[in-house]
């Protein structure tokens, strides 16, 4: 143990703790902007900095450890002045113009400047403009960067994609996309874990609110939306509302009274791409094809661009099948369109799903008859349905919990834990193995591939299970770093599965890019187990018990992996 | 009534001579990578600032191509912009009445032909091609990338014998690079912005004086192959230190009785004493590498004969001939290579000079060590024969002063001419034509004769010490590229068409120093592994201490002190005295940590493997 003293307190701390968090377990908080445990310790900002007695120039506290005997001041007269200064010559770079952007209030420099009561700024203001294709799903606005270098970390430390990096020196050193690339150019899995990173408003996603409202204001469309299992799970985080609060079934309502016609839950079009999925790992899984190469999940966009850029040679491997926002499209579009008898032309479908990488995804074509289009029509956020909600005034408190509209209404357990890492794959197994013995295993027979907690064993979950005398190798694994290493292994030869399930970020969709932000905590774990535990409560647990799956396949598909089903519920996959 | 009066600086003046000096040792350790547009732009602020007013090229002419330089940086010049510039600084060049004008213009001129790539994508893109890629300055211009900042901490806390285990992830020659290297990472060690560059090849020395013997790391498991690494000297052995660690077995094929090569038998024991040297060769033997001494490939030995008994080759053979006058008489009596001359002493052939005059040709280091040598060996008088200035010499100048100090005589701007050599053959002394220095060409003042009569410079010994050269036609008649005396190589140390064959050392390089020896045997260790399907890692598990936290108050650099000259010319005993603990700990203390605080923090502060 070490003993110091912060502000006039004795404490003791183990060693190697940094005086941030050596002040904070002793309940001083001290204010930071570029500071991210573990993945940004570089003391950019200097807004971290605190005093030691005896000495002139100032340290941060954010990576520098505290030593035996230190004296740490961290609000002296000196601190004071010069985090002021450091926080107003930010503002001399950072475009102000706050009620325009998407952080307002979610704003970490806007707290501090707020915080140190800075009204006026008297230096010279400097904005940097550069270009940016404001129709690409991420937006950057340099003007409101603050150089932080959260977003270059966090894509190579975490994503291990390094699509961000420094440009230029000197003054002029900025932030911009790697390698002299546009973002469009560049191999950018559309994550969002940089937005989400982000201390301010100068990553965000492309707003897409505008054309949803337009939709509603169309008198000639019925409008459908589907909503994705992980939103559930975050977005009363953002409205204020407790998560035993925050159910579904107030999403739905609050859809219903924007103007939405038909409000489906995407757990749904999971329980629908489990039975295609399953059925199409059993098949490849008999037939030996997965000797080799394990057969890998294809319900995440980030993860499917990711491969095709980076291991364009494992394409082949991914399921066919579509993900549950490009099935339910499908459907909505097909099977729901025929049983309302309007044209799929009518239809505007609109998502709302954790994520950003599926705004790229919708741009996937749909062929069915006369109609050429597209299954998904617009996709939002989390956070943008949030907006929207607060946008219609409507009163959280006033929200009622409210069913989805018939006839694709049923959701099971098994499609409620898509929205955390290892979800698709227990999902997919507890259905593989009712297509292979015909008979339910232990609803908790496949508890093994749940992560054990935020990138617990780098993000990777092992696990086998013996059916019959049928031994299945899995492995789960969310984070696209840990994925990459996960993959060099898998080509290397030094591990071998037969079913890999991969979410691109890290915890899986619950900690998507599209989620509610909170500036320094990583909240994908806890909303997982909000999942589970709905899941737990369920009255239906397996995908092919969902009733009114059934009857779709009764009424319009026929069977999994059908002629119909192949054409409009898969894809192939293009390196 | 006075008439006159005595100057003294005002207070603004004293100041503004204290920042001139800060500005200067600040552009000397000046980061790599900087955008050079930037920097012109920067540069000509300063020179337009230093203007006088007088004259219109000058005084307005230096703005003006700031506000266009400006213009390119913020996006705002079209192609048209650089061709204004270049007329501006042109005109400015041939048209300013003073240096102040026409060089500053010149400075921008030269940018903007050197450059010009840079401006353009400026212009075009509006981005920028130069990003900051050398966060720790010692390391990125260390050949090998010794983690230096992580030694100097250790040997701060006194954990001396960590800090050798450290340095060998990356050199397993810690004594003798803390005798002789030439340190480039002191260049432009950012402590210079402070006071005075790190100390940092006499913190070395610190460590390995006072660590005492340190085992190498254990080896990995063995592979089961086998390794031929022709030459024992820095990067023969280096290579086979790593391979061994990695779980090859090496075997170093060495012409001479002992390793060591040019560390044992071209650098004098007075700079490097022998057992020293062994301290380190003995550490990379321990890890199992095993020798055949007095083997010289390709009389021996044939190439061909190893490759069948080895799964790899590396050729290390250094540069071990030397290069010719190519003056008649060089063939006489007397008449020595240098290379030879101190392999001779090396080898304890000591050779007589009681009273004899001693003339050395060259001005770089190996001359160095020839002439101490000699002086060493009793002659009378030892001379230097050096065609430019003492300020062109290529020797380190702690080695011209060293030279200087024992006696020897500086005879510059002299070219050899002629060889004076008596009946029997035997060397009498030699012609020198007079030289002046004359025009600066790349760089380089170059010279000219004087046109004056030819001198005589009378000696009993010539020791030519103009360069060496490697013996190649063994290996180009086996079938590995040679061109202009040297082994051609790709940048993995391999051969295009000769799969398991590698080379690196002198032999590759050309004569260079230990530590691009060392540095060259990383890469050519790590892609033999390669080649042999192993991908092992080397690293060191010694943790690095915590940086201090302690104000950086200016504080002179510690200096390693020698013996006293008259004295230690009468024998070869080391020159170089170390440093006491507690001077190292104060010089240690200087240590900046730029891989903690600046860019290093952020990006590669540390590479903790290779």
């Amino acid at each position: 143990m070490v003993n110091l003293i912060i502000d006039g307190k004795q404490i003791s701390v183990k060693e190697n703790t940094t005086i941030m968090e050596a002040a904070d377990q002793n309940g001083i908080t001290i204010p930071s902007l570029c500071y991210l445990k573990g993945i940004n310790e570089i003391a950019a900002c200097r807004v971290c900095v605190v005093e030691l007695e005896g000495k002139e120039r100032l340290i941060t506290a954010c990576n520098n450890v505290a030593e035996e005997g230190m004296i740490v001041y961290t609000n002296s007269p000196k601190v004071r002045n010069h985090r002021r200064n450091t926080v107003e010559l930010l503002l001399s770079q950072h475009d102000c113009l706050c009620v325009t952007c998407m952080r307002s209030g979610n704003c970490s420099l806007q707290k501090i400047a707020n915080d140190l009561d800075i009204l006026e700024i008297p230096f010279k203001k400097e904005l940097e403009h550069q270009p940016w294709n404001k129709k690409f799903p991420l937006i950057r606005d340099s003007a409101k960067c603050i150089k932080c270098m959260r977003c270059i970390q966090v894509c190579d430390k975490v994503q291990g994609l390094n699509i961000w990096d420094l440009e230029g020196t000197g003054s002029r050193t900025t932030v911009n996309v790697a390698g002299h690339k546009t973002i469009e150019e560049s191999d950018c899995s559309l994550c969002g874990q940089c937005i989400t990173h982000c201390p301010v408003g100068a990553l965000r996603e492309r707003s897409d609110t505008g054309k949803v409202w337009k939709a509603l204001a169309d008198k000639d469309k019925i409008v459908v939306a589907q909503v994705a299992p992980a939103v559930r799970a975050a977005w009363g985080e953002q409205i204020g509302l407790a998560p035993e609060d925050a159910t579904i079934g107030k999403i739905m309502d609050a859809l219903k009274r924007m103007g939405v016609d038909y409000v489906f839950d995407t757990v749904f079009s999971a329980d629908l791409t489990i039975m295609e999925e399953g059925h199409e790992f059993v098949q490849r899984f008999t037939s030996g094809e997965l000797k080799n190469r394990p057969m890998f999940t294809s319900c995440c966009p980030g993860w499917i661009r990711f491969v095709k850029s980076q291991f364009p040679q494992l394409v082949r491997y991914l399921s066919t099948a579509k993900s549950p926002q490009q099935m339910f499209g499908a459907a909505m579009k097909t099977y729901f369109a025929k049983e309302l008898g309007v044209s799929p032309d009518k239809i505007f479908t609109i998502s709302v799903m954790p994520c950003v990488a599926k705004k790229a995804e919708r741009e996937m074509e749909l062929f069915y008859e006369e109609y050429a289009g597209h299954d998904v029509d617009v996709v939002v956020t989390t956070r943008e349905l949030v907006k929207m909600i607060r946008s219609a005034h409507i009163r959280p408190d006033t929200l009622e919990d409210i069913e989805s509209d018939r006839p694709m209404q049923g959701g099971t357990g098994a499609g409620v834990i898509f929205g955390a890492t290892g979800g698709v794959m227990e999902a997919a197994l507890r259905s593989a193995y009712y297509i292979i013995k015909k008979e339910n295993p232990p609803v908790d027979a496949f508890k093994a591939v749940r992560s054990q907690g935020f990138n617990e064993n780098n993000g990777v979950q092992e696990a086998e299970f013996a059916i019959d005398d049928i031994t299945v190798r899995t492995a789960v694994v969310s984070g696209l770093g840990n994925t990459r290493a996960l993959l060099n292994k898998i080509e290397s030869g030094e591990v071998h599965y037969d079913f890999v399930e991969v979410m691109a970020c890290p915890g899986g969709c619950v900690g998507g890019g599209g989620q509610p932000i909170h500036d320094g905590q990583e909240l994908a774990f806890e909303r997982g187990k909000n999942l589970y535990y709905l899941d737990e409560n369920m009255e239906l647990r397996f995908s092919h018990e969902n009733p009114d799956v059934l009857k779709m396949y009764e009424d319009f598909f026929e069977k999994p992996n059908s002629h119909k089903a192949h054409m409009l519920l898969h894809t192939e996959h293009v390196e | 009534m006075s008439r006159l009066e005595i100057d003294s600086p005002s207070r603004a003046d004293i100041v503004i001579e204290g920042l001139y000096k800060d500005l200067e040792r600040r552009i000397e350790s000046s980061p790599p990578g900087l955008c050079p547009v930037d920097m012109a732009r920067a540069f000509l602020e300063l020179c337009h600032a230093q203007t006088c007013g007088k004259c219109v090229p000058c005084r307005i002419g230096l703005g003006q191509l700031n506000h266009l330089i400006k213009d390119v940086l913020d996006g705002k010049a079209t192609m048209e912009t650089l061709e204004v510039m270049e007329e501006t600084a042109v005109s400015i060049m041939e048209s300013a009445d003073c240096a102040i004008g026409y060089e500053a213009a010149n400075m921008v001129y030269k940018g903007l032909i050197g450059y010009r790539d840079d401006y353009i994508e400026h212009i075009e893109r509006g981005r920028c091609i130069c990003t900051y890629s050398q966060p720790v300055p010692c390391v990125s211009l260390c050949p090998a990338r010794v983690d230096i900042p992580g030694y100097i901490a250790l040997v701060r806390d006194g954990r001396y014998a960590d800090a050798i285990r450290l340095i060998r992830k990356d050199n397993p020659f810690p004594t003798t690079c803390g005798f002789i290297c030439e340190h480039p990472c002191e260049a432009r060690c950012r402590r210079n912005m402070v006071d005075d560059a790190i100390n940092i090849r006499g913190l070395k020395r610190v460590a390995a004086d006072f660590a005492g013997e340190v085992d190498p790391p254990a080896c990995a498991d063995s592979t089961g192959k086998k390794v031929a690494v022709l030459g024992g000297g820095p990067c023969g052995l280096s290579a086979a230190y790593y391979l061994q660690l990695m779980g090859h077995q090496t075997t170093v094929f060495e012409m001479l009785p002992k390793l060591g090569g040019m560390l044992r038998y071209g650098i004098p024991n007075y700079r490097l004493p022998k057992e020293r040297l062994d301290d380190d060769i003995n550490s990379i033997l321990k890890t199992g590498v095993e020798v055949k001494y007095g083997v010289k490939v390709g009389t021996d030995i044939t190439i061909q004969e190893i490759q069948k008994e080895y799964d790899a080759v590396l050729i290390a053979v250094g540069a071990s001939t030397d290069k010719k006058l190519g003056l008649d008489g060089e063939n006489a009596e007397g008449v020595l290579p240098a290379v030879e001359f101190l392999r001779d002493v090396g080898m304890n052939h000591i050779m007589d000079l009681t009273g004899k005059e001693v003339a050395v040709i060259g001005g770089g280091n190996v001359s160095m060590d020839a002439v101490r040598t000699a002086k060493r060996l009793g002659a009378k008088k030892v001379s230097i024969v050096y065609r430019r200035r003492i300020a062109d010499m290529t020797a380190l100048y702690d080695e011209i002063e060293g030279a200087v100090a024992e006696g020897i005589e500086m005879q510059t701007l002299k070219a050899p001419a002629s060889i004076d050599v008596d009946e029997n053959n035997h060397v009498k002394g030699i012609y020198v034509t007079p030289q002046m220095v004359s025009a600066i060409k790349e760089g380089r003042a170059s010279i000219r004769p004087t046109g004056e009569e030819d001198i005589y410079i009378p000696c009993d010994v010539l020791i030519v010490a103009i360069g060496q050269n490697i013996e190649t036609k063994h290996f180009e008649d086996a079938g590995v590229p040679v061109a202009r005396g040297k082994i051609v190589t790709t940048s993995t140390g391999a051969f295009k068409d000769m799969p398991g064959v590698f080379a690196g050392g002198d032999s590759a390089s050309g004569p260079a120093t230990v530590i691009k020896a060392i540095a060259g045997a990383k890469v050519v260790a790590a892609n033999i592994d390669e080649y042999l399907g192993y991908h092992h890692i080397i690293t060191s598990d010694v943790e690095v201490p915590v940086p201090n936290l302690d104000d950086r108050t200016p504080c002179g650099r510690v200096n390693l002190t020698e013996r006293e000259a008259g004295i230690r010319v009468c024998d070869f005993e080391g020159v170089e005295n170390c440093m006491t603990e507690k001077e190292a700990k104060q010089e240690a203390n200087r240590c900046l940590r730029c891989d903690h605080f600046g860019y290093g923090i952020f990006k590669g502060g540390r590479e903790k493997l290779w």
